[in-house]
Formats: structure tokens, C-alpha cells, sequence
């Protein structure tokens, strides 16, 4: 679904992505390791139409999407979660997630609500609220939520657990499963490693900006080189 | 000692004109809140809307109230256009050239101004104009109580519009989080342009409304834009309440410094009402501390 062939990112002269392979297939969990300043969210950037690759080919659906704009991959229903959640804080709860739908399933708009609201009980209770009374926690639902009212076909998660609280953590991943379970594929970028594992199919371990090891989370997570590395052990 | 006849008077025809200052003051405390820059073409784009409402009227005789929706799309496409073609691809998405560019085009615009039109104040003559009418103990020239309603019912239409609609909900979104905005899908800059082609509306009718009580030269536009300044900043930077509450503010504290000091000494009236509200609130009325 999503296909990236060698690609080379970075800011001026600085290159942080250095030769980058990754695939994510339709109903997959894919987890995105490494540790902080590693060149995770330049990856998720260029993906998202927000930074321009130097080099390197990106394709999803199908389709080369290395050059197109943020919101023609929005419309493509490749949706990102950006790290720090990046809500409107002074638009209430309903109106961050009626923005979800600005480009895509607009048409579908007040049955996607319904259905968010599903998922996410809290938010409702805090509808008519400004996002940036939310708690954390509520914050990340909210983003979460806003990208689902743009159906989207693959979502990109960027450290949805940062500054949760364990039970939250928990509760985040456990999420996340149920989405993948009604077949959204998903992108889920991540320092928590042994969270991130348990519930993905795949994995990718970047380090400066190439992939260090990468393969299948189960054989990754018994990896004594990645337990070293990440883990302590 | 004045009557309260008089004084109550004044603070009428301080809220008449200071409806005006309001729709100036909304187009520059929005184009703040998207863009996070101060206009500085504000006053040179109004004087030339005034212009555009004064050769309207000469060439084809149509009332300048009248002409406000024509002169309000012409200022929407201007500003438009404007911000695709010369400030956004000048500015390089730093907000500090965004600021820069709009000086420089302010000083081309006014010195074209001057080119073209030359340096000669110009007036419109309606037959309406002198009229007045009676209310409590003031008589009120007809053209700023026409001016008073229509420039309120517009912030109305406009607030609406912004709160409401989908492209409002866009420009709100972009006003506070351009990264947020851009992974819903928000084209941003089209947001940006779109919201400068409003600001630039909101001064298109203001011109309209603006000149059967008064007169056009190509250095009309610094007044209004200096107290459109002083409002903007004492309303609370990029908030429309602000603008609003600030315009009256504003417009009754220059009608009653000119009643209670004379012409010239009324004139600080403004700098010190500005500097008393910053002093007990330094983010401005309505202004959130960033």
C-alpha cells in the first residue's frame, strides 16, 4: 500500500534520511522504532507531502506521490497523526473534528462523527469544549478522531504514547489493535518499543537515518542485539 | 462645564465613526491572526479602494453605498491576488519578510497614487449627504447612520461567516496551527490569500462607507490605519472582539477629547485611553497571552 524506494530527506545541506526502504501493506501494523532525533518524523514529513525529498521514490495506492502536495495525499486517504497532536486549541472538540473532514469523506461527515464519537465516548462529553482544555489524553483521542473523519486508508501514527500515562499507553495500543482489526493499515512510529512490538506485524529500527535491522516483530523482539540496544538487557 | 446633551451627542457620533474604524480595524486584526503580520499596505489599500468608490461614482454617477458590494469583491480579488503573486512568493513563508513586503507596497501604491491621481483632495457629492436626523438630543448626518448600521451588519456577516462555515473553520485552523492544518488537507496558502482578500474587502467597504462624509487624497489612508493600529493592539492582537469593542472605544474617545479639549489637544485622547488600557491589561481587552 505504502511503498518507499531509497529515499534521501533533510533541511539545507543536513541530510537526515540517508537511503530509506520501508513498505506498509493494506490492513498492517507496522511499527517505525528509533530513538529520539533518529529521523523519524522527517520520514513521516516526507510522506506527507510536508517535506520535499531529495532523492528516493514514494508510491501509495499505487500511485508516485513523492512530489505531491499535503493535501492531494490527504485526499489519497494517507492521514498522518502528528506528534504533539497539533489540534486547533481554541475550536471546540466538534469543530477540530468536523475539520477532519475538510478534504476527505466530507460528504460523509455527520455518519463518520457518529462513528468516532463511538470509539471515543469522552470526546463526546467534551463536545462543545475547546481542544485546548483537554487533557492530554483527551488531546490525543482528538487527534486521533479528527484523522478518522477523513477515512483514511492508512494511518500514520507519530508517538501517539508520548506523555501518556501508563494506564493511557495501555489503553492507546489497545486502540490502535481495534482500528487495525477493522482493517485500517497503520504506521505506528514509536519509542516504545516493547508496546509497539507486541502489536505490530512488522518492524523497521532506524539509526541515523538508514534502517538498522528490521523484519518481523516477533523475531525482532527476541533480537539480542535489539534487546541491547533498546531494551537494556 | 459641557451639557450632557452635548457629551451625549458626542459619544453618538464617536460610535457612528467608530463603526467605520471597526471594519478597518477587523481586516488588519485578521489578516494578524492568520498571518501573523502587521499590514503595513493597510492604509495605501484603503486609500485606493476610496479612490476605486470616488472615480465610480464620477464615471458611471453610482452612489457609493451603492457600489460597496462591487468595491468590496474588486478589494477581495485584489488582496487576493496580491498575496499569490506578490506577497506570498516574496515572502518565502518567513513571516519577517511578509512584513517588509507590505511596506514596500505600501510606499508604491501611494506614490502611484500620487502619479496618477495627483496630489488634490477629491470629494463625492451625494444629495443625501447633508441630510440629518433627529435622535434624543443629537442631530445625525443620515450618511454616518447609514455607515454606522451597514458597517455593524458586515462584522456580523463576516463573524458569522468565520465562525461557521467550512473556509472560516480553515482560516480559525490555520490562525493557530499551520501544521495541524495542513495534515487535515487545509491549503494553507490559499488560506493565507483567501484571508487577506477578506481583510482587503473589509477595507473596500469601508471605503465605500467612508467617503460621502469625507474626502480622498493619496495620503488618506494614514489616519485611519494608525488608529486601526491603536485599535488592533488595544483590542487584543488578532481578536475580532477586540477590534470591535476597541473601534467604539476608540471612536468615542477621539469625538469626546474633541468636545472636551478642542480639535488639536482632543487628539490625545487616543494615545492616552491606548496606553491606560495596556497598562492594566498588556495583552490588549480581548488579547490572549501567547
Amino acid at each position: 500500500m505504502l511503498e518507499v524506494r531509497g529515499l534521501h530527506a533533510g533541511y539545507g545541506a543536513l541530510e537526515i534520511l540517508r537511503g530509506v526502504d520501508l513498505d506498509v501493506g493494506a490492513g498492517e501494523i507496522v511499527a517505525l522504532l528509533g530513538s529520539n532525533g533518529v529521523g523519524k518524523t522527517t520520514l513521516n514529513n516526507a510522506i506527507c507531502g510536508i517535506l520535499r525529498p531529495t532523492a528516493g521514490r514514494i508510491a501509495f495506492a499505487g500511485e508516485d506521490i513523492t512530489r505531491a502536495s499535503a493535501m492531494a495525499i490527504v485526499a489519497s486517504g494517507l492521514i498522518q497523526v502528528p506528534e504533539g497532536r497539533r489540534v486547533f486549541p481554541d475550536m471546540s472538540v466538534r469543530e477540530n473534528l468536523e475539520l477532519g473532514s475538510y478534504r476527505r469523506g466530507r460528504g460523509r461527515r455527520s455518519a463518520n462523527l457518529e462513528r468516532v464519537v463511538a470509539v471515543f465516548p469522552r470526546l463526546a462529553e467534551r463536545f462543545a469544549q475547546k481542544a485546548a482544555t483537554l487533557s492530554g489524553g483527551e488531546q490525543q483521542m482528538l487527534a486521533i478522531g479528527r484523522a478518522l473523519m477523513g477515512e483514511p486508508r492508512l494511518l500514520i501514527l507519530d508517538e501517539p504514547s508520548l506523555g501518556l500515562s501508563p494506564r493511557l499507553v495501555e489503553e492507546m495500543f489497545a486502540l490502535i489493535g481495534r482500528l487495525n482489526r477493522d482493517g485500517l493499515a497503520v504506521l505506528l512510529v514509536e519509542q516504545n518499543v516493547v508496546e509497539s512490538l507486541a502489536i505490530a506485524r512488522r518492524a523497521y529500527v532506524l539509526e541515523n537515518g538508514v534502517f538498522a535491522m528490521q523484519g518481523d516483530a516477533v523475531a525482532l523482539a527476541a533480537d539480542p542485539a535489539l534487546r541491547r540496544a533498546y531494551l537494556g538487557m | 462645564m459641557l451639557s450632557p446633551d452635548i457629551l451625549l451627542a458626542g459619544t453618538i457620533n464617536g460610535l457612528l465613526t467608530g463603526a467605520i474604524y471597526v471594519l478597518v480595524a477587523v481586516g488588519l486584526t485578521l489578516i494578524y491572526g492568520v498571518l501573523h503580520i502587521i499590514n503595513f499596505a493597510h492604509g495605501s489599500l484603503l486609500m485606493l479602494a476610496m479612490y476605486a468608490a470616488f472615480f465610480l461614482w464620477r464615471s458611471t454617477g453610482i452612489d457609493p453605498y451603492l457600489a460597496l458590494p462591487l468595491v468590496a469583491a474588486g478589494g477581495f480579488a485584489l488582496g487576493y491576488v496580491l498575496y499569490r503573486c506578490v506577497i506570498g512568493r516574496l515572502s518565502r513563508g518567513k513571516d519577517e519578510n511578509i512584513l517588509l513586503v507590505t511596506l514596500g507596497l505600501a510606499i508604491v501604491i501611494e506614490n502611484a497614487a500620487l502619479f496618477f491621481f495627483g496630489g488634490d483632495t477629491r470629494t463625492v457629492e451625494v444629495s443625501w449627504a447633508a441630510e440629518t436626523v433627529e435622535v434624543g438630543p443629537a442631530f445625525l448626518p443620515l450618511a454616518k447612520l447609514v455607515s454606522f448600521a451597514a458597517a455593524l451588519a458586515l462584522c456580523a456577516a463576516l463573524g458569522l461567516y468565520i465562525a461557521r462555515s467550512d473556509t472560516g473553520k480553515a482560516i480559525r485552523a490555520v490562525a493557530r496551527e499551520r501544521q495541524g492544518a495542513r495534515l487535515v488537507g487545509i491549503d494553507v496558502e490559499a488560506t493565507f490569500a483567501i484571508s487577506y482578500g477578506i481583510g482587503i474587502a473589509c477595507l473596500g467597504a469601508a471605503a465605500c462607507l467612508l467617503i460621502p462624509s469625507f474626502y480622498v487624497a493619496p495620503t488618506s489612508g494614514h489616519a485611519f490605519v494608525l488608529v486601526a493600529f491603536t485599535i488592533v493592539v488595544l483590542g487584543g492582537m488578532g481578536s475580532f472582539l477586540g477590534a470591535l469593542v476597541g473601534g467604539f472605544v476608540v471612536g468615542v474617545t477621539e469625538s469626546l477629547g474633541g468636545l472636551l479639549l478642542g480639535e488639536s489637544l482632543g487628539q490625545i485622547g487616543i494615545p492616552l485611553i491606548f496606553i491606560l488600557i495596556l497598562l492594566l491589561r498588556p495583552a490588549g481587552l480581548f488579547g490572549s497571552r501567547a
